[in-house]
């Protein structure tokens, strides 16, 4: 009797979840819920423009939406078009892998100024998601930027503002935004962290990339690269930090070099208190920082030194955590953002060791915003793990007859919803591929919802 | 020939999400033989990049599709890493991402 398993989200974590499902269970069913036109997540929308071999990953899970047991259904969103109740109904088992489309605030004045945006919604906009093409994001009359974080998500979008726009003009960045970099008159980007360099939470590929960036010098305080014993235990425990921790240090006798004309400079131990308005009153001009300093031990704690400085900026970019979102009938943690569980079992609140029947997580609205594409795999194997003895045990039964995809076909049939199969996507992704051909380009994002769909859902040639 | 591609013609389940790139650790493999490590050339700085970021690291951590085989590393055996059941709820550390 086949297992309907419903997957909803079409990045790393839902693929990996129906790739291992499919080979674990030669009986599986996975349909793929996905509410973009598109697949694929942040392989799609949040890697960067210049990293493309970091999405080679798509390869095989196309191979895996390929398979005959899998079915794609783009243009469907959970809560809008089918909700949670109704999946769980005509599924056997459903996992969450709708990731994390929402960010971290930090609470301060001055943060809903124009000029001041979240990472998020600047990597969206220059990735050509469908949400993210209207972002009233202007480069012409700017400067300076500050970007508040130092993780990945940080460097990338402090890189994509220093790099030569002539340079992001070969890769797939979404045409309304290699032409405001064109015009972008930044030429200088901060990158602020609350803690110091041993702290910092980037990853040496991408610092490194950062720090060697063509026509950039690189800031670094040289006395924000002494260490305590404290830190130094940290860099022994952790070769991550370590290595890390020693680019900062190489990069720092970098500092005077001619014939740059962009600057990165990394701010260490300041933070946020304020973003400032220009006389306007609406847009920013500018971040207030408090001090800071790291103190005791185990653990070490993060207090304020009473001394502050302002740094002029037109741009402000958050990147401190993105945030999963709760959809009705979901038990959520709103403190951590994510969806109490039990090795990807679904809590029924994250107050009881009770789980919910045939309902499970995976990805980052499992785990919080954090790791690697890679992590999704082994994150899938555990949720299949579990799944797997649920099955066994009979907690879930595919006994039962549920009508799986047909199910799903009558709900939004009835519903006049419209949904892209992978053959679909395969012509959308042609027609990207073509019109990238032409400018050079390995395909040029169609980024307007109407337009994708027109192209996805567009009859099969006779 | 790799040690990503020599799993792969033997059906054996070595991840390679990024098709050998060195843009992420999912070959990971673990030497059982620390002499035949040594033998090995140093890791690049773009290898230990992607290293830095792989599940269950060891002091004999390789990623496999930068091992080329050689009559010299004949009999290497090569362990996947353990399967996850350690990744605690509670107390877990965030890796950067």
């Amino acid at each position: 009797m086949p297992l309907h398993v419903c997957v909803v989200g079409s990045g790393p974590a839902g693929f990996y979840v129906a790739k291992k499902l499919l080979k674990r269970f030669d009986f599986a069913r996975v349909d793929i819920l996905e509410r973009l036109p598109a697949p694929f997540g942040l392989v799609r929308s949040g890697v960067a423009p210049d990293h493309p071999e970091t999405k080679v990953v798509i390869n095989q899970f196309s191979r895996t939406a390929e398979d005959e047991r899998c079915r794609f259904f783009g243009n469907v969103c959970l809560g809008t078009d089918v909700s949670l109740e109704e999946l769980r109904k005509i599924y056997h088992v459903v996992v969450l892998a709708y990731g994390a489309e929402s960010d971290h605030r930090l609470g301060i004045p001055g943060e809903d100024l124009e000029g001041v945006f979240s990472a998020r919604q600047f990597v969206w906009w220059y990735n050509g998601h469908p949400d993210g093409k209207d972002l009233p994001i202007n480069l012409n009359n700017v400067e300076t930027a500050v970007v508040l974080g130092q993780g990945n998500v940080a460097l990338d979008v402090a890189r994509i503002l220093l790099r030569s726009p002539s340079e992001l003009s070969s890769t797939d960045i979404a045409e309304h935004a290699v032409k405001a970099l064109r015009t972008s008159r930044i030429r200088k980007v901060y990158v602020v962290g609350r803690r110091g360099p041993v702290q910092a939470a980037c990853t040496a590929k991408e610092l490194r990339e950062i720090l060697g960036l063509k026509g950039v010098e690189i800031v670094i305080n040289e006395a924000d690269l002494q260490t305590t014993d404290c830190d130094l235990e940290e860099l022994q425990s952790s070769r991550i930090h370590k290595r890390v921790f020693d680019l900062f240090c190489k990069s720092a006798t970098f500092t005077k070099c001619a014939g740059r004309d962009k600057q990165l400079q990394f701010v260490f131990f300041r933070a946020p208190v304020s973003l400032l308005a220009a006389e306007d009153g609406i847009h920013v001009r500018g971040v207030h920082l408090q001090k800071t300093r790291l103190e005791g031990n185990n653990p070490r704690k993060l207090v304020g030194t009473g001394e502050f400085e302002e740094l002029d900026c037109g741009l402000v970019l958050k990147s401190i955590g993105y945030k999963s979102l709760p959809v009705p009938d979901l038990p959520f943690d709103h403190k951590k953002g994510v969806v109490p569980n039990y090795f990807g079992r679904v809590r029924s609140s994250d107050a009881t060791n009770e789980t919910e029947r045939g309902l499970y997580v995976a990805g980052w609205l499992k785990r919080g915003p954090t790791g690697i594409i890679g992590t999704n795999e082994v994150c899938a194997q555990e949720v299949v793990t579990s799944i797997e003895e649920d099955v066994n045990r009979a907690v879930v039964s595919n006994l039962k007859e549920v009508p799986g995809s047909v199910g799903l076909e009558s709900i939004l049939s009835e519903k006049n919803k419209r949904y892209i199969t992978f053959e679909g996507w395969e012509r959308l992704n042609e027609t990207e591929m073509e019109k990238g051909a032409v400018k050079g380009k390995p395909r040029e994002k169609i980024v307007g919802i109407d337009e994708a769909l027109a192209i996805g859902l567009a009859k099969e040639k006779e | 020939m790799s040690m990503l591609e020599a799993a792969h013609e033997n059906e054996i389940e070595l991840e390679g999400a990024c098709e050998g790139s060195l843009a992420c650790s999912t070959c990971h493999v673990i030497f059982m033989d620390e002499e035949l490590y040594q033998k090995l050339p140093e890791p690049s700085d773009e290898e230990n990049d992607m290293l830095d970021l792989a599940f269950g690291l060891t002091e004999t951590s390789r990623l496999g599709c930068q091992i080329i085989a050689k009559p010299e590393l004949d009999g290497m055996r090569l362990a996947l890493p353990p399967a996850t059941r350690n990744f605690a709820v509670d107390g877990h550390v965030p890796k950067p991402h």
